[in-house]
């Protein structure tokens, strides 16, 4: 018995069409993509290089701790001995602007799905089946519609990295304590009060997780981008496979390893500053909040959450 | 104006499920909440009551009886199936949502279990919150929220996060928060519930303390009945979302509505509840001023007591006499008392709660004497009355047992017999034994 549904044939067709009809999209997309993915590249390779392996250094100090500058900088300076530089600055800035990218819809949709549950019904699915296509799939109709080149490598890096972003975002709103949630109703907070001043601010630590997650899977992906051609860290791995090259694979391996090591603590430490109160941040904020608090009179404007509690506008201003 | 109540709740039903109105009618059809319990869950059923301005209004019950949802309808965070609510005149359950709004910015206000503080605000960022809603400017909210801090004895705590607070100061700053707008209406979930005993006893005094200052409504929420006798001026017992019997805390004690009511109160402490009135009964030893030494003496004998009190004519307690000083007076002839009358070693107010009275009742040779605010004697409380009181069921005041043992009545009979010449003189001359 000769039964088969042309499936895949369906959505071939569907992706010529949407080919032909949206080339106009597809080419701002391009243009854009381009344009920041390249721009980020040449000015992380405008700076000269022990400049900018001090500038990461100091983010790592800020955030973390000096231990963690110190190695920030062994690491990178490897990297710079490996020759990998250029490759890597190419990698990290297709990682950060899919990542931001992928931040910028997953966020929203996120807090979308916790406040409404038919969208989160919806979702569910979608998010599993993005997550669980394998990735190299989406290679193809990204191919597609961006010919090669660092755009389809981005575009399938954002598909892939989204639904933990979607995820983390949906649980850390829903995670904070309804009586709190009920707290801001009661005093009689509208929604998007309650949203700023109470739901995110206590999701922070969940969203952050989640941006930590949706760098490393852009981080895993952008190796995969290299496979269409996109430049950096990944074209090097597929070129050292394909000629069975173990020593350029081992090294170009490790730039990713160092790069994906730096912004997971980085990423993990803006989630729970209160975790670090040696990095560079914390001395300076119980510094300053000491500093306000020897005078006579204690004022509570230098608190250290005094920009967070600003962000929280009173209504008359909406 | 005076008369209008502060809050007002009328028929309110609450209904958790798909075809809520249905079951309402339902249950408004005499079916129970277990024979509708296929269509939807019941939290609160046809629960009317009304708060007067000032008063503390407790709603208690056992969890799931539908006290904190109830609560909750009063200010419009969960929307009522059916009845309504009104707070100072204006309606919660027929509202916009802006206007329902306005009326939590500035009309009722709430303090939770679990504090509900916002943890990354400062304390006295938490307390000015509501204020912020408002729109009330920066330096001025904050200088409010010093000044209710202080109120509250949290001063200088305002640029504390709230984790470095104990349980019992996060209350307290969620007091505070619930006062910073100055709200006609408290509602408190309850509110110190989750603290240890000892501070929590600590808070319902500081909160009768601000009640006396401030004079605000309270709903206040609990499953502690003595947290109830204590802090309310009027009680609702819910069970199983309905409200079983409404009362001060007397009538709750001492005249429970059915079964259920009556089983719940046997756990409370009576000692801090009851007061001296309630447990009093009519004093029998007792003699007028005039009165001669063998009227004391038989009045003592009829009544078991070593002792009889005397009042004045309007029944003003004067004092006590003992019975060994009548037998002397009639042994000597005597026929007024007033030479022996004592003072009254310990007399209690009526409106006294019994806890009070166990020391003067210890110190006292006769049954506490019970005055009212005239000083008139209304009642004496036996030691054994006393001890009764705190005992289960209603009303566990039978016969005394004698707390002096008094002068054997042949003894007395024996005296009364002697000098029947001195009786044709005096003027208690009706009848020898």
């Amino acid at each position: 018995m000769d039964f088969r549904i042309p499936l895949g044939e369906w959505v071939e067709t569907a992706v010529d069409w949407l080919r032909d009809n949206l080339s106009g999209l597809f080419d701002v997309i391009t243009v854009v993509v381009r344009f920041l993915v390249d721009g980020l590249t040449d000015i992380l390779l405008a700076v000269p290089v022990p400049a900018m392996i001090l500038i990461f250094a100091l983010i790592g100090w800020l955030v973390r701790s000096w231990q963690m500058a110190v190695g920030t900088a062994v690491a990178f300076l490897l990297i710079v001995a490996m020759g990998l530089w250029v490759a890597t600055m190419q990698t990290l800035s297709l990682v950060l602007v899919a990542t931001v990218v992928a931040l910028a819809i997953a966020i929203p949709l996120g807090i979308w799905s916790a406040r409404n549950d038919t969208v989160r019904a919806i979702l569910k699915p979608v998010l599993d089946f993005m997550q669980t296509m394998p990735a190299f799939v989406y290679l193809i109709p990204a191919i597609t519609f961006f010919s090669i080149g660092v755009v389809p490598g981005l575009v399938a890096t954002v598909i892939f990295a989204l639904p933990p972003g979607v995820r983390l975002t949906e649980l850390g709103i829903r995670g904070v304590d309804s009586e709190t949630v009920e707290a801001g109703q009661a005093f009689g907070a509208t929604p998007s009060q309650i949203l700023r001043g109470i739901q995110l601010p206590l999701a922070t630590p969940t969203i952050m997780a989640g941006v930590n997650q949706v760098i490393m899977l852009a981080l895993s992906m952008a190796v995969l981008a290299g496979i269409v051609g996109a430049d950096g860290l990944g074209k090097i791995v597929v070129q050292s496979v394909s000629t069975v090259n173990l020593a350029l694979g081992v090294e170009a391996g490790l730039g990713v390893v160092i790069i994906a090591v730096y912004l997971d603590r980085v990423t993990a430490a803006l989630g729970n500053p209160a975790d670090y109160r040696s990095s560079l941040l914390g001395v300076l904020a119980r510094r300053r909040s000491a500093r306000s608090a020897t005078p006579e009179q204690p004022s509570n404007e230098d608190s250290q959450n005094h920009a967070r509690a600003e962000d929280l506008r009173p209504a008359g201003s909406r | 104006m005076t008369t209008s109540p502060a809050l007002e709740a009328r028929g309110l039903y609450k209904v958790f499920g798909k075809n809520a109105r249905h079951v309402v009618e339902r249950l408004r059809a005499g079916e129970s909440r277990a024979d509708v319990s296929d269509q939807g869950t019941a939290a609160v059923i046809d629960a009317s009551f009304s708060v007067q301005k000032g008063e503390i209004f407790v709603i208690m019950g056992l969890s799931g009886s539908g006290k904190s949802t109830i609560i909750r309808m009063l200010n419009g965070l969960y929307e009522a199936t059916a009845g309504s609510v009104t707070v100072s005149g204006e309606s919660v359950t027929d509202t916009t949502p802006t206007k329902l709004r306005e009326l939590r910015r500035d009309r009722v206000s709430m303090v939770f279990q679990h504090f509900a503080l916002l943890p990354h605000r400062s304390v006295a960022d938490n307390v000015a919150y509501p204020l912020q809603l408002r729109g009330v400017p920066r330096a001025e909210r904050l200088a409010k929220a010093e000044e209710i801090l202080a109120l509250v004895g949290l001063e200088g705590w305002g640029d504390k996060l709230p984790s470095a607070l104990s349980g019992g100061m996060q209350q307290r700053v969620g007091i505070a928060r619930a006062l910073a707008a100055d709200p006609d209406v408290l509602l408190m979930d309850e509110a110190f519930s989750a603290l240890d005993p000892l501070i929590r006893r600590e808070m319902q005094e500081q909160l009768l303390d601000l009640q006396q200052k401030l004079q605000k409504t309270i709903v206040f929420i609990t499953h502690d009945l003595n947290e109830a006798m204590l802090l309310g001026d009027r009680i609702a017992v819910m069970r199983d979302g309905r409200i079983v019997q409404i009362g001060t805390p007397e009538d709750i004690l001492t005249d429970p509505a059915n079964d259920y009511v009556e089983q719940f109160v046997q756990d409370v402490d009576r000692a801090r509840v009851l007061t001296a009135a309630n447990v009093m009964e009519r004093a029998r030893a007792v003699v007028p001023e005039n009165a001669g030494p063998r009227t004391a003496l038989r009045q003592m004998r009829d009544a078991y007591s070593a002792a009889a009190y005397v009042v004045g004519r309007d029944r003003t307690l004067l004092g006590v006499v003992s019975d060994r000083d009548a037998i002397k007076l009639v042994r000597a002839g005597e026929n007024s008392i007033a030479s022996v009358i004592k003072r009254v070693p310990q007399s209690v107010r009526e409106d006294e709660v019994l806890i009070n009275l166990f020391v003067p009742a210890v110190e006292s040779p006769l049954p506490l004497a019970v005055v009212d605010d005239r000083g008139r004697l209304t009642g004496v409380i036996p030691r054994v009355t006393l001890l009764a009181a705190l005992g289960p069921g209603p009303g566990a005041t039978g016969e005394i047992t004698i707390p002096v043992l008094p002068v054997p009545g042949a003894e007395i009979d024996e005296v009364l017999a002697q000098l029947p010449h001195d009786e044709a003189r005096s003027s208690d001359t009706e009848e020898v034994v």
